[in-house]
């Protein structure tokens, strides 16, 4: 990145171990990151790593067993989260499902609806307002997820594996679209996945962690122009260097 | 030109017409045969009283059970009420405990569903109560009561209560987890959780409790009327009894019958409505 860069995310050396009745189960180790203003940054990690449980540390829905999560430069720890399984709510609308974070809010009506149908517009689901998820395909329900993860501007958007249940066809086409959402409504995106194609393709910095427990192992820069080439030469070798660099059992 | 196999080529569009004519006729004589199936155990039944080989003191014939019916519409005798009595006054007594089992037993489920300690402080008491047949609080009920409608009412209750409690609670309970997590990280407070997430995530199993405690309100009817009456469906069947008059038992359980099929109906119809969104796969 050429501009200074801004922390907005600071990880200092958050552990997260779970307590069962006889066992100590640690799920994060000591991770140390730093997350710039408006960067897209990549988690990427085998299954099972432990990825799903460190967002949820930096959403506020787990408290860190040791270690603190720190949002700089800003004063509201509001984050957006699309979630790793289709959570869009099977009774509401579209546009109920993307006016949710407002309605919870307070804000009225009318002006929740205007932000809604902008972010419905900005994820391309104009026209489906009024439909069901059943109505939907699991694309289009991402898109809703993503939608909603705007809705309440939040600074900072944490996305967990949100293409993972996708076919390759629709994967690639919201790879695509996640850029394009991204570039016209800039955040600092925490976007976790176990796919390097997926990170290299998406990233402005990897960061990749270890097997279970989660630690940070290697920090990628990718500073390829965008739009990105799965096949361009370049693209390549990154995705091969990170390959033979990491062992994601996949 | 308006065809809708207009699309297709004229040996497939044949085909599949010829197909679909085969099934409609299929479908009819099925109907036919059913048909035909009840006119002749109608006919033998009639038959069997009209001959003698069924005494009609045990029952009777079916054209008796018609002219009955028609009678009960306006004729009070021999019982003491026309028909429309005993409906208005057993559909009363349904409404009054079953619509209290719903508004109380519902709500309670959710709650228990939802807040752990809510749940420790009210299941022990609601675990002992749950096996007892609604039927085994007559005694108790009418101690404490009387005989009058409140006591009927309180035992309609009971066995519409308990399955309105337990799928509610069911259903909150199977909320996943991820649903919660959205609403948490929107903004939702621990109520609007419960609010916006497992109370409508719940309603799909709360209409099948619904529909069963419907079903047990019903039944318990005939029980709960078999207590001094002097209208209602179960009492006309009772009194039926008394007057060794099969007609009338069996116009009564005939109505019994009809209106708990159209009760039933009309939740499903609202049940549709509000579950709407559930995908039928
Ligand atoms: N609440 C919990 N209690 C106990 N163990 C947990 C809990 N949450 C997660 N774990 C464990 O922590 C480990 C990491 O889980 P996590 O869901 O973060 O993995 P992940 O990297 O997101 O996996 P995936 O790629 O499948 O999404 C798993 O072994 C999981 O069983
Ligand atoms: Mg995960």
């Amino acid at each position: 990145m050429d501009e200074q860069r801004v922390v907005q995310v600071h990880l200092e050396n958050i552990s997260k171990s779970f307590v069962s009745r006889k066992t100590i189960f640690e799920a994060v180790n000591h991770v140390t990151i730093d997350v710039y203003k408006n960067e897209f940054l990549v988690l990427l990690g085998p299954g099972q790593c432990g990825k799903t449980v460190l967002l949820n540390m930096v959403s506020g829905l787990e408290t860190p067993t040791d270690g603190k999560v720190e949002f700089l430069n800003s004063d509201s720890t509001d984050v957006g989260f699309v979630f790793q399984k289709t959570a869009v709510f099977p009774w509401k609308t579209v546009m109920e499902n993307v006016e949710l974070p407002l309605e919870l809010k307070g804000v009225p009506k009318e002006e929740r609806r205007k932000r809604a149908q902008y972010l419905i517009e900005l994820v391309g689901l104009k026209g489906f307002e009024n439909a069901l998820p059943k109505q939907l395909s699991g694309g289009m329900k991402q898109r809703v997820g993503i939608a909603r993860a705007y809705c309440n501007n939040p600074q900072v958007l944490l996305m967990d594996e949100p293409f993972g249940a996708l076919d390759a066809q629709t994967r690639y086409q919201m790879e695509e679209e996640i850029l394009r959402i991204w570039e016209q409504e800039k955040r600092t995106v925490i976007f976790v996945t176990n796919n390097i194609e997926e990170a290299v393709y998406l990233a402005d910095r990897i960061i990749v962690l270890s097997k279970c427990p989660a630690t940070v192992k290697e920090v990628y820069d990718i500073s390829l122009p965008r739009p990105r080439d799965y096949v361009d030469p370049e693209f390549l070798r990154i995705r091969e260097a990170i390959e033979a660099n990491t062992d994601l059992a996949l | 030109m308006s065809n809708n196999t207009t699309k297709l080529p004229d040996g497939v569009a044949d085909s599949i017409k010829i197909e679909v004519a085969a099934r409609k006729k299929e479908s009819r004589q099925l109907l036919l045969i059913s048909i035909i199936s009840v006119a002749i155990f109608l006919f033998l039944w009639e038959f069997a009283v009209r001959i003698g080989w069924i005494d009609s003191k045990h029952l009777s014939a079916p054209t008796t059970i018609v002219e009955t019916f028609i009678m009960k519409l306006s004729d009070p005798n021999p019982e003491g009420g026309v028909l429309g009595t005993h409906i208005a006054t057993s559909l009363g007594l349904v409404l009054v405990g079953y619509g209290a089992a719903v508004v109380i037993g519902v709500p309670l489920g959710l709650l228990m569903g939802y807040y752990h300690t809510f749940d420790k402080l009210v299941s022990p008491i609601f675990e002992i109560v749950r096996p007892i047949p609604p039927i085994a609080w007559i005694p108790l009920s009418i101690i404490w009561l009387g005989i009058g409608t409140t006591a009927k009412a309180f035992i309609i209750f009971l066995a519409a209560f308990v399955p309105c409690v337990i799928n509610s609670y069911t259903g909150v309970k199977l909320t996943p987890a991820v649903y919660l997590n959205v609403a948490k990280t929107s903004g939702a407070s621990t109520w609007e959780m419960f609010w916006t997430v497992s109370k409508n995530y719940a309603m799909p199993l709360v209409f099948t409790g619904v529909q069963v405690a419907l079903g047990n309100a019903w039944s318990t009817l005939v029980a709960a009327e078999m207590l001094a009456a002097i209208a209602g469906l179960g009492y006309m069947i009772q009194q039926g009894r008394l007057l060794a008059r099969p007609d009338i038992i069996i116009v009564g359980m005939l109505t019994i019958g009809v209106i708990g099929a159209i009760l039933t109906f009309l939740l499903s119809k609202l049940e549709n409505h509000i579950v709407k969104w559930r995908s039928r796969s």
